[in-house]
């Protein structure tokens, strides 16, 4: 199994391999900078667990737990 | 004087709004773009004897058009004729900033690069050589501040400068040798295919993206046989980069944004722990999140109804004022009815309700503007998809309808997902809203005795409204909208101090909204009914007699399974349609008793049973007639309305149905509630 967003602990970095978000939500995270090779900083967890924060290019994004999980890291 | 046209665009988030707000000040008008739902902003302004037209483009992330607000930006920007295209720019946020700006400059638009919120970039770390960026670009780069209106004028100059030798920058923008030279292959293919003002590389590389809009025209063009050849062409592509196609050009793109980043800005170097992250480790915090969400949730329902309350109660204090004065004026008759019954009853009961509408859209607005609304959602998110199929940010919409369904619906602007919002809008109106209290507050001091009872009674009614309204959501997220998986992907904005500009603005577009609707459909119904209630001539008012009453009678038997197959119950179901509040003056009148004579009444024509029954009936079968109007305005489709009027009908119809016939069963004919 390969690392994901969803594995990083909170404050914990990777790099982003590739992503598996399908559909036209893949691309949109894409658009927004969600591209190979880009580092990624898994912020913090809802109270809930989920959603997660994520920080990419310098901006933070909240993702679904589907979405962490389809984030591979390098 | 000549007459300029720009389009402002730009992510969510940059201080679009802002901007636009300083530039057209109150003369902008808010309406949906012809045939969307999506909120179409513009207004106008004088500048150097220059009449200048602006319109606010929706914040998107991307000109691809996967959702109503990128399919109106794109079109806006290549089918609407504009002499600029003015993109606001956050500086902290500058490279996915920059993947708008460059799709822009692909369209060949007319660009202008405002940049918003230095200061703060600057506070950070980041250093920006504008400069260098300008020329990098080729277009235009102005700083801004648009909290504090700098360097406003400084941005129209420019902008109107550009009008006089627009550019067009597509050429120079580069994707990488390969790419290049396969966008010249399918310029030539297609040489004769246009959209809008877009320049043929633009339209080359749509055809390359497979965008929908660009192949059908290209199926559409004396060139059709063509396209084998850029399916090849799309495949060889994809083959050498071993990735799908539009995937490549993202990445092209930011390869561009990566050399310009380069060359014009330095980026802060460690990473400190910022403002925003420190209040995030309190609001989000596992602990108390949730304890401070709700908190906030309460506190904001508090304060409006707090300090509406007795702007409530004087407006109530006016109208009454204003009976008196006109029944002195005019004397008993039919235009003081007309004047009192008619038009202050019915508009007079939901103009009480500015003053909580205009508070409460006041306080929203401060919430969203200070960036807690995103974290809101954010905390609330998983429980709400887990029950209702629906985002985070639809809790707010909901919990307002306990106030009054009409801002409730109101306040599903700020659901970007238009499913999300539907179903939202949908399930608003089994929310019981306070128009709904003095009905229950009637019936249930003159059915239930006791005062555990009453409360029991009461607080069921909510809890039913709740539960329909959670299943109600569910189900159209798990039928008509099963499609539509509504992502979550929410930005979360670092937090900022709101402008009391912004937030007043806010507050007067939506309330304005609803004074304007008071003023035209509820002033129509409301004459309508009181028309209805006095003919034919001569009759007494909303009698039997009267068309209302006969009205009343034919459609009474259709709740006669219900339990309230009389004549004066369905009147005033059709009176509640206009406004709840309603329902229990229009018994008073047609019983001729007032509401203080309506105890020793009621009893002879409902039971305890029925009026458990009638109760759930008014709960469920829709709020009033400014809640439809309201939902016509925001979904922008009859069908919308038409269905949510329908499944409110239907659903109050048959859980009263259940209430009174099952109750009927259990209890046994004896029983004293029956």
């Amino acid at each position: 199994m390969a690392r994901t967003v969803d594995d990083l602990q909170p404050g914990e970095s990777g790099i982003v391999k590739k992503h598996r978000v399908h559909g036209s939500l893949g691309k949109h995270l894409r658009e927004m900078g969600l591209i190979n090779g880009t580092a990624i900083k898994l912020e913090r967890r809802a109270p809930l667990g989920y959603p997660v924060e994520i920080r990419i290019q310098g901006f933070s994004l909240a993702l679904r737990k589907e979405e962490a999980q389809a984030i591979e890291l390098q | 004087m000549a007459k300029l046209k720009f389009l402002l665009a730009g992510n969510p988030n940059v201080g679009k709004s802002t901007l636009f707000n300083h530039l057209t000040g109150m003369k902008q008008h808010v309406g949906n773009w012809p045939g969307k739902t999506v909120e179409r902003k513009s207004g106008s302004f004088k500048f150097d004897g220059n009449e200048i037209e602006v319109i606010d483009l929706p914040g998107n992330y991307s000109l691809t058009p996967y959702s109503v607000e990128e399919i109106v930006s794109r079109d806006a920007i290549i089918h609407e004729p504009n002499d600029a295209v003015i993109n606001i720019i956050d500086a902290e946020n500058i490279q996915r900033n920059l993947y708008l700006t460059l799709q822009i400059m692909e369209t060949g638009a007319n660009t202008v690069l405002c940049v918003n919120m230095l200061n703060y970039a600057e506070d950070v770390g980041f250093e920006i050589d504008l400069k260098k960026l300008e020329k990098t670009l080729g277009i235009p780069v102005v700083v801004v501040d648009a909290r504090e209106a700098d360097g406003i004028d400084e941005l129209i100059k420019r902008t109107i400068e550009t009008t006089k030798k627009p550019t067009d920058n597509s050429k120079d923008l580069s994707y990488g040798i390969e790419l290049d030279d396969q966008i010249e292959e399918v310029k030539k293919l297609f040489p004769n295919l246009k959209m809008g003002s877009a320049p043929d590389s633009w339209v080359a590389v749509k055809l390359l993206e497979a965008d929908d809009e660009a192949l059908d025209l290209a199926e559409a063009s004396p060139d059709k046989e063509n396209l084998r050849k850029l399916t090849e062409i799309r495949k060889q592509l994809e083959t050498e980069f071993d990735d799908k196609i539009d995937d490549v050009f993202i990445d092209a793109r930011y390869a561009e944004i990566d050399n310009i980043m380069k060359k014009c800005v330095k980026k802060p170097s460690g990473e400190n722990e910022t403002l925003t992250d420190k209040i995030d480790k309190v609001v989000t915090n596992r602990f108390i999140g949730i304890p401070i969400f709700l908190f906030i949730i309460f506190f904001v329902f508090f304060i409006t109804f707090k300090i509406g309350a007795p702007y409530q109660d004087f407006i109530d204090y006016l109208f009454g004022l204003l009976g008196d004065w006109l029944l002195g004026f005019f004397g008993e008759g039919l235009i003081s009815s007309l004047l009192v019954k008619g038009v202050i009853g019915g508009v007079g009961s939901v103009l009480t309700f500015v003053p909580i509408i205009f508070i409460l859209f006041f306080l929203l607005s401060l919430i969203e503007d200070c960036g807690y609304l995103a974290r809101a959602a954010f905390v609330i998110d998983r429980l709400m998809y887990k029950f209702m199929g629906l985002s985070g940010k639809a809790f707010i919409p909901l919990i307002l309808g306990i106030g009054c369904n009409v801002t409730g619906v109101m306040a599903t602007r700020t659901l970007a997902n238009e499913s999300d919002r539907i179903s939202t809008i949908l399930a608003l109106p089994f929310i019981s809203c306070s128009a709904r209290i003095p009905i229950y507050a009637l019936f249930t001091s003159v059915f239930f005795a006791d005062p555990i009872q009453q409360s029991v009674v009461t607080f069921g009614l909510y809890i039913v409204g709740m539960i329909v309204s959670v299943i109600v959501a569910k189900v159209l997220k798990c039928t008509v909208f099963k499609d539509d998986s509504a992502p979550f992907i929410m930005e979360l904005p670092p937090y900022r101090i709101p402008t009391l500009k912004s937030s007043l603005l806010h507050m007067w577009e939506r309330g304005s909204l609803f004074i304007k609707k008071a003023g035209t459909i509820i002033l129509g119904v409301c004459v309508l009914v009181w028309i209805l209630s006095n003919l034919p001539p001569g009759v007494e008012e909303a009698s039997i007699n009267s068309v209302l009453g006969m009205f009343g009678s034919i459609i009474a038997p259709i709740f006669a399974p219900l339990g309230f197959g009389f004549w004066q119950a369905a009147v005033a179901f059709v009176t509640g349609l206009l406004a709840k509040e309603t329902v229990v003056s229009t018994f008073g009148t047609l019983f001729g008793v007032g509401e203080s004579g309506l105890e020793a009444v009621l009893p002879v024509l409902f039971t305890p049973l029925s009026a458990l029954s009638f109760m759930m009936f008014c709960l469920l079968s829709g709020p009033c007639a400014a809640h439809f109007g309201t939902v016509k305005q925001e979904t922008n489709s009859w069908k919308w309305t038409i269905l949510s009027w329908g499944m409110c009908f239907i659903i109050g119809y048959v859980v009263a149905l259940i209430i009174y016939q099952g109750g009927l069963l259990i209890l046994g004919p004896n029983s004293p509630y029956v």
